[in-house]
């Protein structure tokens, strides 16, 4: 979903890149309480881990294809201000050196798959955490459902952008319809890669997923009630 | 697993995943560039000013071979984009709860 430049106009791309910097302001000031030395690693090996995957389109449908964004992903697994600057730097790279994403719509694309597609997978993520109950188990179904949901809304937004400051003119309804329709399917190929890798590192070192700390503290909690405070 | 070995393996995959694994990627347009190309936006794409970057389009310059060059490109990136999110971490983490119990393990506030 990487905005090319040209797409939007000067004003809108202004504006964007104003949010993306704010964005990121608060970020830099929030992943401070996400990561220590145990977890900082986690940061670099996650974005690393989105860029890759990036590289993988999948095909949705007739000559059309797809990619993780990776918002859910990044802020499930380190928190979502972490998961900001994760996916940001992916961005920032990709349009910088591999020409993948306008330089001017850089803003935009920040906008769009970092702050709205972390703020949308993490939203859901921790709503369903809420109402469900409190399981490790339900760590990566909860994942791939906040990424399922992610993609469309985010294509929405980039819908919405387009509503202000696009520079054809085109009609907004088969617009919004037809971002739907590619981004829901490329949504379900989002939920599977989080799914798949949330639950892979759920198995191995759940203490290491952000988004699990809640289900693991539940859990430690019930084991000193049964067995007693240990020493 | 030890955190070490998770981020080893885990870095690992993401290099096969760049360096190999990307060149049975789809090359079919993605789909934001679908819609660009049927709605009759993609008209209004204006070219990329890093485009003669040596890494642009995830090809890597000087080297003939799709595979070689496509490979060389995605590792390269995703080196970049290790060293720079993994800086990036370490610089804002916090600094301040060093306290670690007997067999050098962290302790959060209030277990001790």
């Amino acid at each position: 979903m990487h905005v090319p430049d040209g797409f939007l106009d000067v004003p809108t791309s202004v504006a964007t890149g104003v949010v993306a910097v704010a964005g990121l302001g608060l970020a830099l000031r929030g992943a401070r309480r996400e990561l220590d030395d145990r977890t900082a690693p986690m940061a670099g090996l996650v974005a690393t881990f989105v860029f890759a995957t990036q590289m993988l389109n999948f095909p949705v449908g007739a000559g059309t294809s797809g990619h993780l964004l990776g918002g859910a992903l990044a802020a499930v697994l380190v928190g979502p201000w972490t998961g900001l600057l994760c996916v940001s730097v992916v961005l920032i790279v990709q349009s910088l050196l591999f020409a993948d994403g306008g330089i001017t719509a850089l803003g935009t694309n920040i906008t769009l798959m970092g702050i709205v597609g972390v703020l949308v997978g993490w939203a859901v993520f921790r709503g369903l955490q809420i109402v469900l109950p409190k399981s490790l188990a339900l760590v990566p179904p909860i994942a791939a459902v906040a990424a399922l949901v992610s993609v469309p809304v985010a294509s929405l937004a980039f819908v919405g952008l387009y509503a202000v400051g696009g520079t054809a003119p085109i009609p907004l309804e088969s617009l919004a319809t037809a971002m739907l329709g590619w981004h829901t399917l490329i949504g379900i190929g989002e939920a599977l890669i989080t799914g798949l890798v949330v639950g892979s590192v759920t198995a191995v070192r759940p203490d290491l997923v952000y988004g699990a700390r809640r289900t693991l503290r539940a859990r430690e909690l019930e084991i000193r009630v049964t067995q007693g405070a240990p020493g | 697993m030890r955190t070490r070995t998770l981020i080893i393996t885990g870095t690992l995959v993401a290099l096969l995943l760049a360096g190999v694994v990307s060149f049975y990627a789809s090359e079919s347009p993605d789909g934001l560039n679908r819609v660009a190309e049927d709605q009759g936006i993609s008209a209004t794409e204006k070219e990329h000013a890093a485009r003669n970057s040596p890494l642009a389009g995830y090809d890597a310059e000087g080297i003939d071979n799709d595979r070689f060059s496509g490979g060389v490109a995605g590792v390269a990136g995703a080196a970049i984009v290790l060293v720079l999110a993994g800086g990036l971490a370490y610089a804002v983490r916090r600094r301040d709860n060093h306290v670690t119990d007997s067999e050098n393990r962290p302790v959060r506030a209030g277990e001790h």
